[in-house]
């Protein structure tokens, strides 16, 4: 028998849209945050592509031509560097103190900014989460000891912490362990250039506002009707807790996350600039400023490419989580 | 008020001392020690020997422990409580003494003379950057929202996130360039070190305003913008939220003038969440300083922290460390109290 046709008046008069497709158009309409979006995407192909548009290596040192810059640069420089400064058009934006070429360090410095952005959010976003979902379920005493733990960490001054970590890494790094389970941690940290140590010191330390907000989000929605429901039918905690709540909480958690991230990159660059970042010769944009930063009276124009990098970036995560945030979860809108 | 004070302030000593032992034992079980290089050579055994000994780093690490706590002499009237050799040339008189020890690398300094003679300078730039800080932002922010979606707002917005968005790793060598090479407006780097002198947190008679705030104008300037752009977001951000309030419209009804409204009503409001932020941000300007003194060269307790830890200096790194956490703590008390100010649905006693 075949469905009658229904009559014109029942049907919608436009198709219906998800929330999501409409939390999507309104990004789009964001001009900023897709413009920012587009620049991160750029910066992102440029540091999985840097082999292919720079030199290649980032360590080469040519002592012929250390500081050198090329002709188009000069007038970024103050009056009379023409008559101190090396001239080479070999470098694209020329090279730093110890004949390196600055393009291709500041290209390889995005590396380690996205990858600290990336592995430093999903790390916090992760434990964070969990903890919070943990605690928030479950609530009680549970709940009441996993707080205090919290609230206990966040009276601890972090940054402290993160330094501490780093300089213990750095040492046991620098003298080596007896083999076994250290030993492999070091070989792993030599061969990412020092970024691993770098994450586990920044990720040890950030879920705790993510735990917080979650556990916040959780208890808001737990007491809902299709939550209740779900338990009615007899479903496990387990199922409750990823297949109910979670998708409920992941909106606004990642847009928090997001908005942490400039957060992440400062830290590394921070990190970085007071030696406690990277391994030499692994460029990271901080290192690249504080080696520029000395020298900035005679060449200025090492200064810039690590400067606007840094700025343009975390500028784009800004803009982006902003953007995110607006779109997504208009109740967290400024 | 004064039980929510007090308790808080014993809730303090857990952190306190938490922060103590893992920086204690974390520095003593880094590899390495503070007499393995002297500038770049390494220093002959029996020498290291001679001063691990001087400084107590020969005994176990729990003996240290006790003797940085409550001194290596510790005595009862005329009972030795503790056997920790009295007449040891270094002898402190212990944290709990107010005594943070000798230097290991500074001869003849205790961390104490570090700290008094730094930590004037990093205070003064820290409190006249959150001051600026405030000064721009608040402004900003209160203009932004009572004017929104006008040009004004949308700049003051777009200036905002590029506020946040440029580090003081940044912002401090731009600034050099700028107007101390470039213009020649101000001095680079000689805050604290040409009169006038902050070597207290005194002035003496006669104090040469105009130099100090010529020297101190790049550091700070450094420092405040981000937090202006910072305050300036949470600012608008809140009180636009505020002012579509019940209690606003009500404020509104009886007829109270709209800067009454705005002023007395909106605004204690709207000052929540940049109170909120002041408090870690305290902790943030410990990263900030240490970065502008970096930049700058000002002889600050930033600097000192960095240096000490490459030099493994314990002594001073747990000083300094310490002196962090107790400024830290406390800003979230008051941050707390503040909060009762503001809004008076905020009960300490919870």
């Amino acid at each position: 028998m075949a469905v009658a046709e229904l009559p014109a008046h029942t049907q919608l008069a436009r198709k219906p849209r998800s929330l999501m497709s409409d939390s999507i158009n309104r990004l789009r309409k964001n001009k900023l945050a897709v413009g920012s979006i587009v620049v991160l995407i750029l910066i992102m192909v440029a540091a999985v592509f840097a082999p292919y548009i720079t030199t290649g290596d980032f360590a080469k040192q040519d002592l012929m031509a250390n500081n050198a810059i090329p002709h188009w640069m000069l007038f970024l420089m103050p009056k009379g560097a023409e008559n101190y400064v090396r001239f080479s058009d070999k470098f694209i934006i020329g090279a730093d103190d110890l004949g390196r070429d600055l393009w291709t360090r500041t290209v390889y410095g995005a590396r380690i900014s996205l990858a600290v952005a990336i592995v430093a959010s999903t790390v916090s976003l992760l434990v964070g989460t969990v903890y919070g979902l943990i605690s928030g379920y479950v609530g009680g005493k549970v709940d009441t000891i996993m707080m205090r733990i919290v609230d206990f960490l966040y009276g601890f001054p972090f940054l402290i912490v993160v330094i501490l970590l780093q300089t213990y890494f750095k040492a046991v790094a620098r003298r080596g362990v007896g083999g076994g389970f250290g030993q492999a941690m070091v070989s792993i940290n030599e061969s990412m250039g020092g970024m691993f140590f770098l994450f586990i010191a920044i990720g040890l330390v950030n879920w705790i506002g993510m735990a917080r907000i979650a556990r916040g989000q959780v208890l808001s929605i737990r007491r809902k009707e299709f939550v209740e429901a779900a338990k009615a039918v007899g479903a496990p905690d387990i199922r409750i807790i990823f297949r109910h709540i979670l998708p409920n909480i992941v909106g606004p958690l990642i847009v928090v996350e997001t908005l942490a991230i400039p957060g992440y990159i400062f830290l590394e660059a921070f990190l970085s600039f007071i030696g406690l970042g990277v391994d030499a010769p692994t460029p990271s944009w901080g290192i690249m400023i504080s080696e520029a930063a000395p020298g900035i009276r005679t060449y200025p124009n090492q200064l810039l490419p690590p400067a606007l990098a840094l700025t343009i970036t975390t500028l784009a995560f800004n803009f982006m989580g902003d953007g995110l945030r607006d779109a997504f979860d208009p109740r967290l809108k400024e | 008020m004064l039980r929510f004070i007090i308790r808080r302030v014993l809730g303090f000593i857990p952190v306190l001392l938490a922060v103590i032992i893992v920086t204690f034992f974390l520095a003593r079980i880094i590899p390495g020690g503070p007499f393995d290089f002297i500038g770049d050579k390494s220093l002959p055994p029996s020498v290291v020997k001679n001063l691990e000994a001087k400084y107590h780093l020969d005994w176990p690490a729990w003996k240290q422990f006790i003797s940085y706590m409550v001194g290596d002499e510790w005595k009862i009237g005329s009972f030795t409580v503790f056997d920790l050799d009295p007449n040891a040339p270094a002898h402190s008189y212990g944290v709990l003494r107010g005594d943070l020890g000798p230097s290991f690398r500074y001869r003849g300094q205790t961390v104490n003379d570090i700290i008094g003679r730094t930590f004037p300078l990093s205070a003064q730039l820290g409190v006249m950057a959150i001051i600026l800080g405030l000064v721009i932002g608040i402004p900003a922010g209160i203009i932004s929202a009572l004017k929104q979606n006008s040009w004004l707002d949308y700049t003051a917005t777009f200036v905002a996130v590029l506020g946040v968005s440029i580090p003081s790793l940044v912002m401090a060598p731009l600034l050099i360039w700028i107007f101390s090479i470039e213009l020649g407006w101000f001095p680079a780097a000689t805050w604290g070190a040409k009169p006038p002198y902050i070597q207290n947190m005194f002035l003496t008679p006669g104090f040469d305003w105009g130099n100090y705030f010529i020297h101190a104008a790049m550091p700070v300037f450094a420092l405040g913008t981000g937090l202006s752009a910072t305050f300036a977001r949470l600012m608008r951000a809140s009180l636009l939220q505020v002012i579509r309030e019940d209690y606003i419209r009500t404020a509104r009804a009886k007829g109270l003038h709209e800067r009454v409204v705005i002023y007395r009503h909106a605004l204690k409001n709207g000052l929540i969440p940049v109170v909120t932020v002041i408090g870690p941000m305290f902790a943030g300007l410990i990263t900030g300083t240490l970065v502008i003194e970096q930049i700058f060269g000002l002889n600050g307790m930033g600097k000192h922290f960095v240096q000490s830890i490459t030099n493994r200096d314990y002594a001073v790194v747990l000083g300094t460390i310490l002196v962090y956490t107790i400024i830290l703590v406390f800003s979230n008390l008051l941050v707390d109290l503040a909060y009762g100010w503001l809004d008076p649905r905020i009960r300490l006693d919870a």
